[in-house]
């Protein structure tokens, strides 16, 4: 059970904290329809974390529930990828203030969208027939969001010299960040002997085709990345994950069993 | 049938879904069963998308009717098989279409993933609810909620929601 959880945990905080991040463009998209494009692939997101997490919770028994895992565990227990938890912008130092830069939302998004297209279709076979049954309706959703986000990383790089240069930038920082999709975590390795996970490493042809054949669409240059590999799967997070849970979770923990 | 299935059946056919009031639960898909279980009447719903905010309305409107007609019943969400847009009824389809927005086409057959991205050789043709015209335009591919796409026709000059095949 517990490989399950683990893995599941993997999953649904990878969806929440992606869901959380694309959901500060509401009210600030760039126009109006990536402003409604961006909230609704938030809710698609947010939506498959609350399904995973009620799994998690049948699982775990007890009086765990879906709002206990999304609202009262801290950073160290979350396992998502580094790299959905970094805000909207490039690396800053200093003092240094950025705002929203929507080409690092598009390369994110497309980045994961493409390893998530594949991964729920492989998981549309897992041994854990929820999970399956999870994995089948999320897959129809991240199609969606892959053709969005390719769409629009095609627009920026095959566009004007300045959206170029900047999504050409925001590549440059989040592509070393992919790394981490293809190191094992003890958990994903217990999964995948129990037959619940699927190796990743068997979809990083596919998702080298897919995301090259984008890149070269969109005349932009595939950074070659090597050198740390995060470890935010396993619970060590850079700084940003802090902040964001702060404000996602201040409204719960302020008013513990509150409702509407 | 058991008198009390088929008057639960009869009961939910006036519910619609709350963001497009002319399509009923059932015709859309959603409302996938009532059954007699050993403790009454199980009522089978599927949502649609993972995140629909409507999906507890649904849940609760099921509920709140047959209440009102009489009948105890539980609630049971099923995910598998997956809600797909295939399921859409032909009568509901021409219901969305006179509310002025767009039925989906149907999926595509074991579409994969690196199909699903590339370009289809010829773009389909999404039909003007409003003056029947094949000339149109995707704006956005999320319009007014995630399962629509914004378009606009070019003759009649009007916006339109299509409803994306799921």
């Amino acid at each position: 059970m517990s490989a399950a959880v683990d893995y599941l945990l993997h999953l649904a905080d990878n969806a929440l904290v992606l869901g959380q991040r694309n959901a500060e463009w509401c009210g600030h998209g760039p126009i109006l329809e990536e402003d409604i494009a961006l909230s609704n692939v938030s809710l698609d997101l947010i939506g498959q974390a609350r399904l995973l997490y009620q799994l998690v919770a049948t699982l775990k028994g007890g009086d765990c529930t879906e709002d206990k895992l999304a609202y009262f565990r801290d950073t160290h227990e979350f396992r998502n990828y580094t790299l959905l938890e970094l805000p909207h912008h490039g690396p800053l130092s200093g003092y240094a203030q950025s705002s929203l830069e929507y080409g690092t939302t598009i390369v994110r998004n497309f980045l994961y969208s493409a390893l998530m297209a594949l991964l729920w279709e492989a998981l549309e076979k897992s041994a854990n027939a929820d999970l399956a049954a999870i994995a089948a309706k999320s897959l129809k959703e991240v199609r969606y969001h892959l053709r969005h986000s390719r769409d629009w990383l095609v627009r920026l790089g095959d566009g004007t010299d300045e959206s170029h240069a900047r999504v050409q930038a925001s590549l440059d920082h989040l592509f070393a960040y992919t790394q981490e999709f293809w190191a094992h975590s003890p958990a994903e390795a217990a999964a995948i002997a129990a037959g619940i996970g699927v190796d990743v490493t068997t979809l990083r042809a596919d998702w080298d085709a897919i995301v090259d054949a984008a890149l070269s669409e969109a005349t932009l240059q595939r950074p070659a990345v090597s050198g740390y590999v995060t470890e935010g799967k396993q619970g060590i997070h850079s700084e940003h994950l802090g902040f964001l849970l702060a404000e996602m979770q201040s409204l719960a923990r302020a008013h513990p069993n509150g409702v509407w | 049938m058991s008198a009390n299935v088929e008057a639960a059946w009869a009961a939910l056919e006036e519910l619609t879904d709350p963001e497009i009031p002319v399509i009923s639960l059932r015709e859309l898909g959603i409302l996938r069963d009532v059954r007699s279980a050993a403790d009454g009447l199980e009522v089978v719903i599927t949502p649609t998308y993972s995140g629909c905010p409507a999906m507890g309305q649904i849940e609760d409107d099921v509920r709140a009717t047959l209440e009102r007609v009489g009948i105890a019943a539980r609630v049971v969400t099923q995910l598998a098989p997956a809600w797909t847009t295939d399921w859409m009824t032909e009568a509901g389809k021409e219901k969305l279409r006179a509310y002025g927005i767009a039925p989906p086409h149907r999926t595509p057959p074991g579409s994969n993933v690196v199909r699903f991205i590339s370009k289809p050789a010829k773009a389909e043709t999404v039909p003007c609810p409003h003056c029947g015209s094949g000339h149109t335009v995707e704006s956005s591919h999320f319009g007014s909620t995630a399962c629509k796409a914004l378009y606009k026709c070019l003759d009649c000059q009007e916006p339109f929601d299509y409803f994306k095949p799921y």
